[in-house]
């Protein structure tokens, strides 16, 4: 972030999302309630934007129709996004598909619980191959956010509308259910104002405001029956996503630069294996923590760096393993890659998972 | 007997084509009625004015290559979602005429709930709903609309409603709810009813920006290719079962 204003408050992760995207100039908010995320939808009703700002907002039948909306919205260059939870999301697969396929920039919030099927409404990690292996169908990726705070849950929903935007792609941020619910001190971003619909015809001249007599109609669809273009179309997609692997890695390390043993996790379990670290460091082990902050495009190139110097990584996630195989792919064989997690919405405290790196390793 | 050069006189024009719909060759087979209701459209949005202020949605069905035919901008849902789209895009844009131009497949079974969703919210869109009682973009199968007894791909014997339900009245469902304003159904196979359809449907535009909540004009169509007859036996045929069920007129009109 650039600049904030410089008021600290304490809210929620998931009403810290909804502020964020009133102040950085979301037009149109579309959502359907599930535990644990319906605080963004509460509390942009009860903010009221549309009173101030002119942001929309509407809870839908569905989260097939609140993605829908979201491909709408974007579809008129609008700033749009959707926020759920895993039974949700996996239910807005299609639609992130076809925005995908359409080139539609639009944010999705996903505050993960635990499943498969209806699960729990305890946080998980469970949904990052969905996320980050393309969930819908067809060859696509996005660009996903892993916040570890209230505070990256107001920074990266802003952040997230500009990688959409720049890449003409879906963006998600892969929250869970903790940092959603849980409370701390956060600076919101500062006011950005709603762009005109002169900016946007500026900006995005391929969205459909009505067709003006200097221009072709716009129209805005994923369908295209002729092989050789749908190829073409396919390999446009895919160049775009080499230039996102190539300039929006993000990640953070703590304490690495001299670690024996790294811990690598995100989100919550970042948290977690970050006080891990300090219990490690006292009892003389060698430990430090690599946080991707965007898990697509993973920070493989690090990853394989690190992987140089340590004599191993363990794998942290609230799921069964499914980060830990992007990090097992950028070591490829050079030092051991161990998991640890716990499934059915159960955080591992840090000394359970110190326990779990002494066990797998010394 | 008149020359070519006076039949092109501008003077003696009778009829002259909607500049809205493009020469783009259409895909649609011959008999079909979607052109008409596309030629339909393309006239009244040029006799409103309103070509830089209108927003298609098109469906995943026959009509999913809509905006290929007439020069506005136009957005291509997902099966069954174009209720869902055009309330994004009217909610983000009041000012424009948004409409969705959907088939019996689209919108009375996939998208049953975006539908009455939208409706129900009274969404100021138009909705225009090709009921022809068939998929006809995969070849002819049943759809919720397939008349008791109508043979499709998916029931070569004829459906049956003991085991494959009853004909689905979307028309009639959608007068039940508050958020709709016009529910008219029409039919495109005679002039007199082309006519009719074209002010239903300009009427459903300008009910859009009235605020008066949802307008839906089911047009009762043929799909010659679909019911494996030509297109004057489907007109026909249509006239004979598909009126009985789907009766013509204004279902509700406030």
């Amino acid at each position: 972030m650039t600049k904030h204003s410089e008021e600290i408050t304490l809210m929620k992760g998931n009403e810290a999302v909804a502020h964020a995207a009133v102040r950085c100039g979301c037009d149109g908010y579309f959502g359907y309630p599930i535990t644990p995320q319906s605080e963004i939808l509460e509390t942009l009703m009860e903010i009221e934007p549309w009173k101030t700002t002119g942001m929309v907002v509407l809870q839908a039948e569905s989260e097939v129709a609140s993605i829908n909306m979201v491909y709408g919205g974007a579809g008129c260059g609008k700033k749009v996004m959707t926020t759920s939870s895993s039974p949700g999301v996996s239910l807005m697969q299609e639609g992130v598909s076809y925005m995908a396929g359409a080139e539609l920039p639009g944010v999705i919030v996903n505050v993960m619980r635990g499943g498969p099927g209806l699960g729990t409404i305890q946080p998980s990690q469970a949904d990052y191959f969905q996320a980050v292996k393309g969930g819908g169908h067809g060859d696509y990726r996005m660009p996903v956010l892993a916040p570890a705070s209230v505070q990256e849950m107001a920074d990266f929903t802003v952040l997230a509308f500009d990688l959409a935007f720049k890449y003409l792609t879906p963006t998600m941020i892969l929250a869970d259910g903790i940092i959603g619910q849980m409370m701390e001190k956060v600076i919101l971003p500062p006011f950005r104002p709603r762009r005109t619909e002169d900016e946007i015809r500026e900006q995005c001249p391929w969205a459909t405001l009505g067709k003006t007599p200097e221009r072709d109609p716009n129209y805005i669809s994923s369908l295209e029956l002729r092989s050789e273009e749908m190829e073409k179309i396919n390999l446009r997609l895919q160049a775009r996503y080499r230039e996102i692997e190539k300039h929006e890695v993000r990640y953070e390390e703590i304490q690495c630069d001299d670690a024996e043993y790294i811990f690598v996790a995100f989100g919550t379990m970042a948290r977690v294996c970050q006080k891990a670290v300090e219990l490690a460091r006292a009892e003389g082990i060698k430990a430090g923590l690599l946080r991707p902050v965007t898990l697509f495009p993973y920070p493989t190139q690090r990853v394989s760096v690190l992987a140089q110097t340590v004599k191993g990584f363990l794998s942290v996630e609230m799921s069964a393993g499914q980060m830990v195989e992007d990090v097992r792919l950028a070591v490829s064989g050079t030092v051991p890659v161990e998991f640890y997690g716990r499934m059915g919405g159960i955080v591992p405290s840090p000394s359970e998972v110190l326990n779990a790196l002494k066990t797998k390793f010394l | 007997m008149s020359s070519i050069q006076d039949i092109v006189d501008p003077a003696n024009l009778v009829y002259e084509k909607t500049t809205v719909m493009n020469d783009t060759p259409m895909h649609y087979c011959p008999g079909c009625s979607h052109g008409v209701v596309h030629k339909i459209l393309g006239e009244i949005i040029q006799e409103m004015g309103i070509q830089e202020k209108t927003i298609g949605v098109a469906p995943v069905g026959c009509a999913v290559f809509a905006y290929k035919y007439l020069d506005i901008d136009w957005q291509q849902a997902a099966h069954g979602r174009a209720p869902a789209v055009a309330t994004a895009i009217k909610r983000l844009l009041p000012d424009r005429y948004v409409f969705t131009y959907q088939g019996d497949g689209d919108l009375a079974a996939i998208g049953t709930a975006e539908t009455i969703h939208a409706c129900s919210r009274g969404e100021n869109i138009a909705i225009i709903y090709i009921n022809n009682g068939i998929y006809g973009m995969t070849g002819g199968q049943m759809a919720p609309t397939t008349l008791p007894g109508m043979k499709s791909t998916t029931s070569p014997n004829g459906r049956d409603q003991q085991l494959e339900g009853h004909a689905l009245d979307m028309s009639k469902l959608l007068v039940q709810l508050d958020g709709v304003c016009y529910v008219t159904r029409q039919s495109v196979h005679t002039v007199g009813a082309v006519r009719k359809t074209k002010k239903a449907i300009r009427k459903a535009l300008e009910n859009s920006m009235l605020n008066k909540g949802t307008s839906i004009v089911e047009v009762v169509s043929t799909c010659n290719s679909g019911w494996r007859m030509s297109p004057a036996d489907s007109n026909t045929w249509m006239e004979e079962n598909m009126f009985p069920v789907y009766g013509l007129g204004d279902l509700k009109d406030i």
